[in-house]
């Protein structure tokens, strides 16, 4: 099948400055796509161009298989979901739902219909007459969602619709936002700065900063194969620990030497991943570092370690504990004896660890 | 004990509250007094007859009530040779400041929605040239404006005047809806582009709608500016087509041997009535209005 939408070296500057930076990216019919990096990177620009809200500088957008570079945003087959919801605050909900097909001519009977379908999916048929003001903040997400969904579009486009609403209301709406896409099979872009939503919503990953693409990928791909230290920063709660170290090569594999404030240095021994230069930054998951009773596979060892800080969350404990001039924490199981001051016995599960240069901060292995 | 003197104390401190108090309405009303005094002794005067005028003292009230001198001013008083009081030049007026208000008005509010929410190059320069078309003085722009009219043959008409009035009202009205289209959300449009909606559907749908606090902030201002306006009334019009500014003034300053002064008081009321009605019909909106701008819409 041809990508619904394919975007090809595409430029945008504001006078002098670019913005974004040779943006190439496609994805299939029923794709999720999400636009994920710290604020000022470009995200939302790069949806409005997908829009046609901003006029693009260079290179090509493509939808649905027709060149809309040029084409205005009604023209687009799009529907967009705003940040402040942008509902139009005059018109009654029903209104604002209908108010497109109405600027398109699409007759009152049709109208009816579909804003009866849409008003039953979204269960907001008690809203109807009323208008935005007279709304709480989850009840104006979905009027703008119902916006959306009436226009049965080739593309849906999310601008950070999330950030509005209080946390609780947000992992709601979430959640409602991936059944639907489950449902209705469509394909959506989607921007946010919350790793978390990210993971959980992609079924694609772009993490951009500063205008230029830094990983493209699935979610599991972006989650265990971060190509660079930025990546391996921003996804993932908490980070990943990125702690210096030597590597030295030989014929059993790799040992990684991390240097501690007191005492010998832990070395650790990798057995898949050869050919590394002396010094590298080990990006290890809190969650590979853990009690030693969990974990039985050959890649794992242990170390003991003094720990600094315990902090209990719940259904995990993280310890905090200081390896190679920085703090590193560990993802416990929540009845874990260690304790802030004491040393623990912990194990290093190298399965899924990352190499990256310390000078260009790129992924080695 | 201690109780006692708490008491006495708070009881002092009432009183005091009191006190102030009252002193502050005696010197809030003392002042109202002071600003309506000339309204009062315009009224008065009109009431009496010149007799009582002549022999009766300036702020008493008339012995005897008459509303000769009303009749008179609106349609006896002598503008000169002719003697038909304001009435003519009061609908002059009329026909001059609703559509001046209305054109102005309208034009300001595509202007502040094009500077504010359709953002181009130059924007902000343009904005900015319209402004100082606010602090342009009357005084500069009288024979250049001559000029235009003549080549564009409305000299002397209404039309005229109000094609003047609606160009020196524009930078004001484009400064009052772009302060207040500013403070709109600019994902209201984007919206509304996605949806399908050009320029002009936007303005109309959407903004217009949204609009009333400002409107009324504009139509008050404006009608008040161009009914009182007697400069460019003076200069920009002819016999026929004078506003009741020019009439006012030709009735009180052209009259011989006595001066009627309850006639010019009765004319000079006649004359500011229309602006005291609008501020008390719309008084309410126009400060509700000014403030909403900083509002979110």
């Amino acid at each position: 099948m041809s990508p619904i939408l394919d975007i090809n070296n595409l430029y945008k500057s504001y006078g002098t400055t670019e913005i974004l930076k040779d943006i190439n990216v496609s994805i299939e019919p029923g794709d999720f796509l999400v636009l994920v990096g710290p604020s000022g990177c470009g995200k939302s620009t790069l949806l409005n161009c997908i829009a046609g809200l901003e006029p693009i500088t260079g290179g090509s957008i493509s939808i649905g298989g027709k060149d809309m570079t040029h084409v205005s945003p009604k023209d687009r087959d799009i529907a967009m979901v705003f940040q402040s919801y942008a509902l139009y605050p005059t018109m009654t909900v029903a209104k604002n739902i209908t108010f497109g097909m109405k600027v398109r001519g699409v007759d009152q009977a049709t109208q009816d219909k579909k804003l009866a379908q849409v008003a039953a999916q979204l269960q907001i048929e008690p809203l109807l007459n009323r208008r935005p003001g007279q709304l709480s903040g989850g009840q104006r997400q979905r009027v703008a969602m119902g916006r959306a969904l009436v226009r049965d579009p080739k593309l849906f486009l999310f601008d950070e619709p999330l950030s509005n609403l209080d946390a609780k209301l947000r992992v709601e709406m979430r959640t409602e936002i991936k059944a639907l896409h489950q449902n209705l099979g469509a394909s959506m872009v989607y921007v946010t700065h919350d790793q978390i939503e990210a993971m959980t919503l992609a079924t694609k990953i772009v993490v951009m900063k500063g205008g230029v693409i830094q990983q493209i990928g699935s979610p599991a791909e972006i989650y265990n194969r971060p190509a660079n230290l930025f990546v391996a920063d921003f996804m993932g709660s908490p980070a990943m620990n990125l702690i210096p170290a030597k590597a030295h090569c030989d014929d059993e594999g790799t040992r990684i030497e991390i240097t501690r404030k007191s005492g010998e240095p832990i070395v650790l021994t990798d057995t898949k991943n050869r050919n590394l230069p002396e010094d590298v930054i080990l990006g290890v998951r809190p969650e590979d570092i853990a009690d030693p009773d969990l974990r039985g596979s050959e890649s794992t060892q242990a170390a003991e370690c003094l720990i600094d800080i315990v902090e209990p969350a719940g259904a995990d404990t993280f310890a905090v504990m200081q390896l190679g001039g920085k703090h590193v924490t560990a993802r416990l199981h929540a009845e874990t004896t260690a304790k802030p001051g004491q040393p623990k016995r912990l194990s290093f599960d190298l399965g899924k660890v990352s190499y990256f240069a310390p000078e260009t901060g790129l992924r080695l292995n | 004990m201690t109780d006692i003197s708490m008491t006495s104390e708070q009881n002092k401190s009432q009183t005091g509250k009191i006190v102030l108090r009252w002193l502050l309405y005696i010197a809030l009303g003392l002042f109202a007094l002071f600003y309506l005094m000339p309204l009062f002794v315009m009224i008065t005067t009109s009431l009496k007859s010149l007799d009582e005028i002549r022999t009766g003292d300036l702020i008493a009230l008339p012995r005897e009530v008459t509303f000769d001198a009303w009749r008179t001013a609106w349609s006896g008083a002598c503008t000169g040779i002719q003697c038909e009081g304001v009435q003519p030049y009061f609908w002059n007026s009329i026909l001059i400041a609703i559509p001046a208000v209305a054109i102005s008005t309208l034009l300001g509010a595509m202007n502040g929605y094009v500077v504010a929410q359709w953002r181009f190059r130059g924007a902000n320069i343009i904005f900015s040239l319209m402004l100082f078309g606010c602090f342009i003085p009357f005084q500069v722009v009288l024979l250049p404006m001559a000029r235009t009219l003549g080549i564009m043959g409305i000299a002397g008409t209404i039309p005229g005047l109000i094609f003047v009035h609606v160009i020196y009202g524009l930078g004001f009205t484009t400064l009052f809806f772009r302060n207040y289209y500013v403070s709109i959300p600019a994902e209201l449009t984007k919206a509304a582009k996605v949806d399908g909606a050009g320029f002009f559907r936007i303005f109309w749908s959407i903004f217009l709608p949204l609009s009333l606090p400002i409107i009324v902030v504009t139509v008050i201002w404006q009608f008040t500016q161009i009914w009182n306006d007697f400069l460019f009334g003076v200069s920009f019009s002819q016999a026929g087509t004078q506003p009741v500014t020019v009439a006012l003034n030709n009735i009180v300053n052209s009259t011989t041997g006595v001066k009627e002064y309850n006639v010019d008081m009765a004319a000079a009321i006649i004359a500011a009535l229309p602006t005291l009605f609008v501020y008390v019909v719309a008084g309410k909106y126009f400060i509700r209005g000014l403030t909403a701008g900083s509002v979110k819409g």
